[in-house]
């Protein structure tokens, strides 16, 4: 069969599962008595929807939630490969750093809410704080994991190529440690992305108003149209993330190393 | 022009080993890897080292690679003490040890861009003509997970020739590939050593591939890791590894190799 219509026939059995899902939700709130003000029908939830695209509020919360995740979940990729290389390579590093990065890993993120708060009061900083809590150590973690899996062979290949240490650092073991590193990526994107949304949730920041803000407003409104609208647009933003921020990287890996499936 | 130098058929290398030990230190001791070797080997000779594992026949090739250091003695390249690996000296592993991240031309090119005073043309122009050389011009594009073993290690020649070593130092490179593709590369290589002029120093525990290649094949005996023979295999080149001469060879060095393994276990 050729590709077009492959890809035509998974769209398809997609559009008809999700189809499916809508209308067994409409048909349940159409044969139930129970108040539609905690089920709201799917028209109700799209018209919150279209409304809340049309007055851009949807818009302005999506664009805060967003860039404090971006810039977040960035600083936690730029500060944490080159943490992860240290402790991988240093006895010091691990000991230390290393046992820290474990330890917090298990922390879950929002547990730093309250002192947060108290440090930073309610700004962005805030946000960014428990963004990166969230999502650096996974990061640490993973590069560590991906360079102590480098088969030593490698670096003595480079080495016997003229490659000192630091080159070897970064034109050998960081990328052989790729795939490690990008499952660490999207492990750390799970992570911020669950650690802002219970942040956002748990307090108000006066600098932005988010998407856990904009949930979390709808059900002190008794507006459930709104709560289920609000989780739609989040699960939407997951789905785009993992196909655009890893898809291309997953590809890759898959077309170089012949592992995994794009 | 550079290129022109680049791709030049350079001089290769004399080496002399000389009183190296190496020891290394286990749970229950030390096992005395290499002990007192000393060895010369001429410009553009082709050594094969043989002798059963944990004799230090690799530890030896690591010494001269500048991978490791030894204990005691040293070895010279050109009357020059070797310190560090260095692009005059090149190895194989019996890996391939390329790289999955690049592809086939960016394997051979790995080496070249640590190469000053070239530009990327001229490296890239350099890659091609050694993957020209190992015969994989059709697959210079080529993932590494997408070829065969005997493939890869062509690769992994090319890689090895490519920033025009004195000396090419070989550790048991086609020990884990079938037989048929063996045969090939021992004709390829040979060829290459005749074209291209290189030292080299072939480590492996197959006698018959030994009697193939070498000029001289050095007899390795364990515990402690010393020189036992040597014999100098006078066939014309390019040779089969079935010929008869190449089997009486090949008789004769087993039977010593034999020889001194039972010695040892009737000590």
């Amino acid at each position: 069969m050729n590709r077009g219509l492959v890809l035509l026939r998974r769209t398809v059995t997609s559009v008809v599962f999700f189809a499916a899902l809508v209308y067994g939700w409409h048909a349940y709130v159409e044969h139930t008595t129970q108040n539609s003000i905690l089920l709201p029908d799917p028209s109700a939830v799209w018209d919150y929807l279209v409304s809340a695209v049309k007055d851009g509020t949807l818009m302005q919360a999506s664009t805060v939630t967003m860039r404090r995740l971006l810039i977040g979940y960035g600083i936690s990729i730029v500060l944490g490969i080159p943490l992860g290389l240290l402790t991988a390579r240093f006895k010091v590093c691990a000991d230390t750093i290393g046992v820290l990065a474990l330890g917090l890993q298990t922390l879950p993120s929002v547990c730093w809410v309250p002192l947060t708060l108290l440090w930073f009061g309610q700004t962005e900083y805030a946000m960014l704080f428990v963004v990166i809590m969230g999502s650096l150590w996974s990061m640490v973690i993973a590069t560590d994991n991906g360079v102590r899996n480098v088969p030593p062979i490698f670096s003595r290949a480079a080495r016997t190529m003229g490659s000192k240490p630091v080159h070897t650092l970064v034109f050998v073991m960081l990328p052989a440690s790729l795939p490690f590193i990008v499952s660490g990526m999207k492990q750390g994107w799970a992570f911020a992305w669950r650690s802002l949304m219970a942040a956002e949730i748990y307090v108000t920041i006066l600098t932005g108003f988010g998407l856990g803000q904009l949930l979390q407003n709808g059900r002190d409104l008794t507006a459930m149209d709104q709560v289920i609208g609000i989780m739609i647009v989040i699960i939407v933003i997951g789905l785009l993330a993992d196909k655009i921020l890893f898809s291309p990287w997953e590809r890759f890996l898959h077309h170089r190393w012949g592992t995994g499936r794009a | 022009m550079a290129l022109v130098e680049e791709l030049q058929v350079i001089a290769p290398s004399k080496l002399a080993v000389e009183h190296v030990s190496k020891e290394f230190r286990t749970g229950r001791g030390g096992v005395k890897a290499l002990d007192d070797i000393s060895m010369n080997i001429g410009e553009g000779e082709f050594v094969c080292l043989v002798g059963p594992s944990g004799c230090g026949k690799s530890t030896l090739l690591s010494i001269i690679a500048g991978l490791e250091q030894p204990d005691s003695g040293q070895v010279l390249a050109d009357g020059k003490r070797i310190t560090e690996p260095g692009r005059d000296r090149m190895v194989m592993f019996q890996e391939p040890a390329l790289f999955p991240w690049l592809d086939v031309t960016g394997n051979v090119m790995f080496g070249l861009k640590l190469k000053p005073n070239l530009s990327n043309a001229e490296r890239r122009e350099v890659a091609r003509f050694y993957i020209n050389l190992v015969g994989l011009e059709r697959f210079s594009h080529s993932n590494i997970h997408e070829l065969s073993g005997g493939m890869k290690q062509r690769v992994a020649l090319a890689r090895a020739l490519a920033p025009n070593p004195r000396v090419l130092l070989m550790d048991e490179p086609f020990a884990a590939l079938d037989a048929l593709t063996r045969e090939q590369l021992y004709g390829d290589i040979q060829e290459i050593w005749e074209a291209r002029k290189k030292t080299i120093i072939f480590v492996t525990h197959n006698v018959r591939e030994a009697a193939c290649l070498g000029n001289r094949v050095v007899l390795f005996s364990p515990h402690p890791g010393r020189i036992r023979d040597e014999f100098k295999i006078n066939l014309s080149r390019p040779r089969d590894i079935n010929s008869v001469e190449l089997a009486e060879y090949s008789t004769e060095i087993t039977r010593a190799l034999k020889g001194y393994v039972t010695t040892e276990v009737g000590e």
